[in-house]
């Protein structure tokens, strides 16, 4: 259905192949969150890998930046519709970090969880073969509080609330159980290419 | 902020797209208007929620974009959209410069799980609402005067000059009618008008004059407006000692 007098902005013809259906090209870095900005210092900072609720490894700060790092050029997708192209972050794959605690995948799901109470589904392929880190740089400076800093994940290939902020840790769950925005009705995976926005897309 | 989940809204069935009518357009400011839309199908939505509008053009190219509802639930024949013409907006400019009564736009929702309230969510009830960032916080308090509620409630309302204060009138009237409701505009670049208004930027002695304003602490606030009002609020409410699991927050995006 066409609507009477919309023509749209002018399209940018080199975005058109890299921007997914429905969204538009942002040069700045939104801000979004469901609550205040936490204020997380790295002196106290942990990481820790769950499997069900039995811990099996943690890393303080110093620890975990000594972990491999790994450079990320990605275009992200916001579902609010915003994207943003080359994007630099810098951090630690989830390939390395499960590496480092000499784990294999123990369930086909994860939930990413964050200082703030956020959690966030995905399934464990998705975070693996290089396709996931966890970031500790964007643009090479330390993320800011309200992009997340210390420290986000970052799983570019699906829609940004998927990257969770402030995160804190990484749990296996048997089940692909929904989390923080997904229990509010976005979508349980959240590809953009298929425009997976909310529940039922 | 997951500690507290009273008012969470589940994953609902297929939000499908329908169409809706334009059914008025009213002129609230200089560059704010409200656009009603009858959808074809029951739209039963939650104070705080938003609806996502999407334009066609002739070419197939389409723009989505999310809106605030600030009409009340009760009154959802007709949903009230409320948008802010942005100059350098794709979706904005067209409601403002072509969209027109009977127009048929695409529309779904009500979308959002975490920014809603209701009576039954109790108070007292603390809103902080920054330019545009009003429009949920007035669905609240629509929905508030309609249920003839008197869960404390105050609305911290920071705009640029007095013209552009959106709801002015509707507001005002609200504070007079009392029943528990308080309002305090802040008017960033103009002197204030009343003697319980600011004129300046939220800081910690407003936040701190506002809290004494309510019968006892809040048990949740709402903060809408841009991110960097946001912060500034939210930070002011953890610094003044309210737990932020009881800040629930919505930015603007783009």
């Amino acid at each position: 259905m066409a609507t009477r007098g919309f023509f749209g902005r002018h399209r940018e013809p080199d975005a058109a192949d890299r921007l997914p259906p429905g969204q538009h090209l942002t040069h700045d870095f939104p801000v979004l969150s469901a609550g205040p900005t936490p204020r997380v210092k790295t002196d106290t900072w942990r990481f820790t890998l769950k499997d069900g609720v039995r811990p099996v490894a943690t890393w303080n700060w110093a620890e975990f930046n000594a972990l491999p790092q790994t450079k990320f050029l990605r275009d992200i997708h916001c579902v609010t519709t915003w994207s943003k192209f080359d994007t630099n972050w810098e951090g630690v794959l989830v390939d390395d970090v499960l590496e480092a605690a000499g784990l294999d995948a123990s369930t086909p799901y994860v939930l990413a969880h964050a200082y703030d109470g956020y959690s966030t589904n995905v399934p464990f392929a998705d975070l693996t073969h290089g396709k996931a880190m966890v970031a500790l740089r964007y643009e090479g400076q330390p993320i800011t509080p309200e992009h997340g800093g210390p420290a986000r994940l970052l799983v570019p290939h699906l829609y940004f609330w998927k990257s969770a902020k402030w995160i804190n840790g990484i749990q296996f769950t048997t089940r692909d159980e929904a989390g923080f925005w997904e229990l509010r009705g976005y979508h349980i995976y959240g590809d953009p290419w298929k425009e997976q926005r909310f529940t039922g897309d | 902020m997951t500690e507290l989940t009273p008012n969470i809204i589940p994953a609902a069935n297929a939000i499908r797209w329908q169409k809706a009518t334009i059914s008025a357009i009213e002129h609230n400011t200089p560059r704010v208007s409200s656009f009603w839309f009858k959808p074809a199908e029951p739209f039963a939505f939650k104070a705080g929620q938003h609806a996502d509008i999407r334009l066609t053009a002739p070419d197939g190219y389409r723009a989505q974009r999310s809106y605030s509802i600030a009409s009340a639930p009760e009154h959802n024949e007709a949903i009230e959209l409320t948008i802010e013409r942005l100059d350098d907006g794709e979706v904005s400019p067209f409601f403002h410069e072509v969209a027109q009564v009977g127009d048929e736009i695409e529309l779904r929702g009500p979308l959002g799980g975490h920014f809603v309230w209701s009576v039954n969510n109790g108070g007292p009830l603390l809103l902080i609402g920054g330019g545009s960032g009003v429009v949920p916080l007035m669905s609240m308090l629509r929905h508030r005067a309609v249920q003839n509620s008197d869960v404390p409630a105050l609305l911290f309302y920071s705009a640029r000059i007095w013209d552009e204060v959106i709801f002015r009138d509707e507001l005002l009237k609200m504070h007079e009618a009392g029943r528990g409701f308080e309002l305090a505009f802040s008017i960033t670049r103009e002197p204030a008008r009343r003697p319980v208004d600011f004129s300046r930027r939220i800081d910690m002695p407003i936040i701190a004059d506002l809290l004494k304003r309510l019968p006892a602490n809040p048990t949740v606030a709402y903060i809408c407006g841009s991110n960097r009002f946001v912060e500034n609020a939210a930070q002011g409410l953890i610094d003044a000692g309210l737990p932020p699991p009881l800040i629930r927050t919505e930015r603007y995006g783009v």
